[in-house]
């Protein structure tokens, strides 16, 4: 009952001073804006990364042939190295760790259908990348092992030269387009992935086996011929990475007869750990953020401690008649309490609405990847509560600890 | 006649640079229910001191205060202000009154440090009102009125927790001498209808309305009429 009333008294109080109020409110809606508003964009550049990491699959290693300089010392003439199919063969038959070995040559060239026309990657893989790359056929078939034998003239595409082409993506299957003059008949229509890391957008691209795009596309230029840059390792465990990185320099020195304390004819990359990393940069970079934001709200909360002393100063002499009447100090305390908390929760629900507008209206506008964090949003709310009390507290116990008749006196 | 105020060696001093200010020396005085008594004095004489311990808004150094046959010392803050709340009405110089409230809820607040389920406390405030003669001025706020309205809205804020004493400070001290009478009139009704009243003032027309009247001196109390 008087709970009720002391939230009554302190309610008229605000409005009385509504204009000063207003704009201690705002400091902390800012501060709370802030709040939500960088863990919001935190937690959507954290998403991307994991659909990045999700795109590009799990326990990747990449093996890179390393480039040997041509006026190098070390390098005679003979012994610059190339990688084969044989050896990505070789890979996955010697290192039963090995769950995927795919690799692939590429090149960008135009993609002719009807009158339109596409200029897209061109990728020959053979199967593992695949599976390896975590990419799933939507529509149609992947290609068999026949097919990859002989060279046939067969694609899977990406669903934007689909897209391009075809207008609507799922007309792709069946269809023949031409690359390079050539013939190609679409067998399969990939699932859509989105960029990758660098924005690049990984639908872009037609795939077909290895052999037809060496021997066939764009192999044509015998400098192409069976020679692979890089192989992509996908390993059946995190635990296994190292050890397989070594495994596979090992196995690739063998091969090409270079003995061991040779410079490496490969380089071993982890792709996962790389990408891991990066995630781990960006959830500190999103902390930092929300840890600036935070500051902010602190600040917010240090102008209420401010404009509530000012408030118990200006009303000692109300303080001091209702201590006269029969308030206890508790009552006293409580309606300045119950001041500093309501202005902190007006401030923590306009600042909550005006967050999230800004980032329904802003977040497409700059193409800002945003998550809605409820759990922040309901523990900021909370939050502002509590630092209501906490910055609150000070002025509203000096205001219950006033002697009445000096403050009855008080001019 | 019941004591509604009685005070034994009451003894009150100010802490100053080198040693403490005495202002009240061994004050003995018993006040009896229904009685209209005016203090008097000098400025520093006190007498609002004594008026303070009285209504126990201060707790005095030495001596012993009883209030309606309760003993104040040793009592707690929340303790006197429920004392206060429940048996003792203030008037002050100053009135006092919240700005930007209107007449009712100024009347009104009291109340609430005093809560009662069973109470009606907008028409108790509304009653109270009235009998200051002011139930057509509810709404009004402070700078709506004159003095004169203003003491009697703080007069019915008195009243509103029906107490048994009422403590005027120089209550018509801020006003002019026709507005004083009229107060004074209506303290004197207040008197008749069974209230002890206290006040303290300097003008001796207005202690004439008083049954008695003490007058303090140097901490002490000097005669009584």
């Amino acid at each position: 009952m008087i709970q009720i009333q002391l939230v009554n008294t302190a309610l008229s109080s605000l409005r009385r001073n509504l204009m000063r109020s207003m704009l201690t409110t705002l400091g902390i809606i800012i501060g709370i804006s802030a709040v939500i508003i960088m863990f919001a964009l935190g937690e959507g550049a954290q998403k991307k990364v994991e659909q990045q990491i999700e795109a590009l699959g799990t326990n990747l290693l990449m093996v890179k042939s390393s480039s040997v300089s041509a006026g190098g010392a070390k390098g005679a003439a003979g012994n610059v190295q190339k990688l084969t199919l044989d050896d990505v063969a070789a890979l996955k038959r010697e290192i039963p760790q090995i769950v995927a070995a795919g690799t692939s040559v590429n090149a960008q060239a135009q993609v002719v259908w009807g009158n339109e026309n596409w200029n897209t990657r061109i990728e020959g893989i053979n199967l593992d990348v695949l599976s390896a790359h975590h990419w799933e056929i939507q529509a149609g078939r992947t290609f068999s092992e026949q097919e990859m034998k002989s060279a046939a003239k067969v694609a899977i595409i990406g669903e934007t030269v689909a897209e391009e082409l075809f207008g609507i993506a799922s007309m792709a299957v069946g269809e023949t387009i031409r690359i390079n003059k050539i013939p190609i008949l679409v067998i399969g229509l990939l699932k859509g992935k989105g960029e990758d890391m660098r924005g690049s957008d990984l639908d872009d691209t037609v795939m077909l086996p290895f052999s037809t795009a060496v021997r066939r596309v764009i192999g044509g230029n015998s400098k192409y011929q069976d020679r692979i840059k890089r192989i992509t390792v996908q390993v059946d465990d995190p635990s296994n990475m190292d050890w397989v990185a070594a495994e596979i320099e090992n196995v690739i020195k063998q091969r090409h007869r270079v003995a061991d304390d040779e410079p490496s004819p490969v380089r071993v990359m982890n792709l996962s750990q790389m990408m891991e990393t990066r995630a781990e940069a960006s959830q500190v970079f999103s902390s930092l953020l929300a840890g600036v934001a935070g500051v902010s709200l602190l600040v917010g909360g240090i102008g209420v401690m401010n404009i509530m002393l000012v408030t118990v100063t200006e009303r000692t002499r109300e303080i001091g008649l209702r201590l006269a009447v029969g308030a206890k100090p508790a009552d006293i305390r409580n309606q300045f309490l119950i001041e500093s908390v309501v202005l902190c929760l007006v401030g923590a629900l306009l600042g909550l609405a005006l967050s999230v507008l800004a980032l329904i209206i802003a977040g497409p506008l700059f193409g800002w990847e945003m998550v809605l964090p409820t759990n922040i949003m309901l523990l900021s709310v909370a939050g502002t509560a509590v630092i209501g009390i906490g910055f609150g507290y000070y002025p509203a116990r000096k205001a219950a600890n006033l002697d009445p008749i000096e403050a009855l006196r008080y001019e | 006649m019941s004591i509604a105020l009685s005070c034994h060696d009451l003894s009150h001093s100010f802490p100053m640079a080198g040693g403490s200010l005495t202002v009240l020396d061994n004050i003995n005085l018993e006040i009896e229910t229904g009685e209209m008594l005016a203090i008097m004095g000098p400025s520093g004489s006190g007498k609002s001191t004594l008026m303070n311990l009285l209504g126990c808004l201060m707790t005095p150094v030495k001596g012993r205060l009883t209030v309606l046959g309760q003993q104040t010392a040793g009592m707690s803050r929340e303790q006197l202000a429920e004392l206060r709340s429940q048996h003792i009405g203030f008037v002050f110089q100053q009135f006092n009154l919240l700005a930007r409230t209107s007449a009712q809820d100024n009347v009104q607040m009291p109340l609430m440090y005093n809560p009662d389920p069973t109470r009606d406390d907008e028409q108790q405030a509304r009653h109270c009102l009235e009998m200051v003669g002011l139930g057509d001025r509810a709404g009004h706020t402070p700078n709506q009125l004159s003095g004169g309205q203003q003491q009697r809205v703080a007069i019915a804020r008195a009243l509103v927790n029906q107490p048994k004493i009422l403590l005027a400070d120089e209550p018509t001290g801020a006003l002019d001498t026709k507005t004083g009478k009229e107060i004074m009139v209506l303290f004197k009704e207040l008197n008749r209808s069974g209230i002890t009243v206290i006040l303290v003032t300097h003008e001796p027309e207005i202690a004439a309305y008083a049954d008695r009247t003490i007058m303090v001196r140097d901490g002490k109390v000097e005669s009584a009429t």
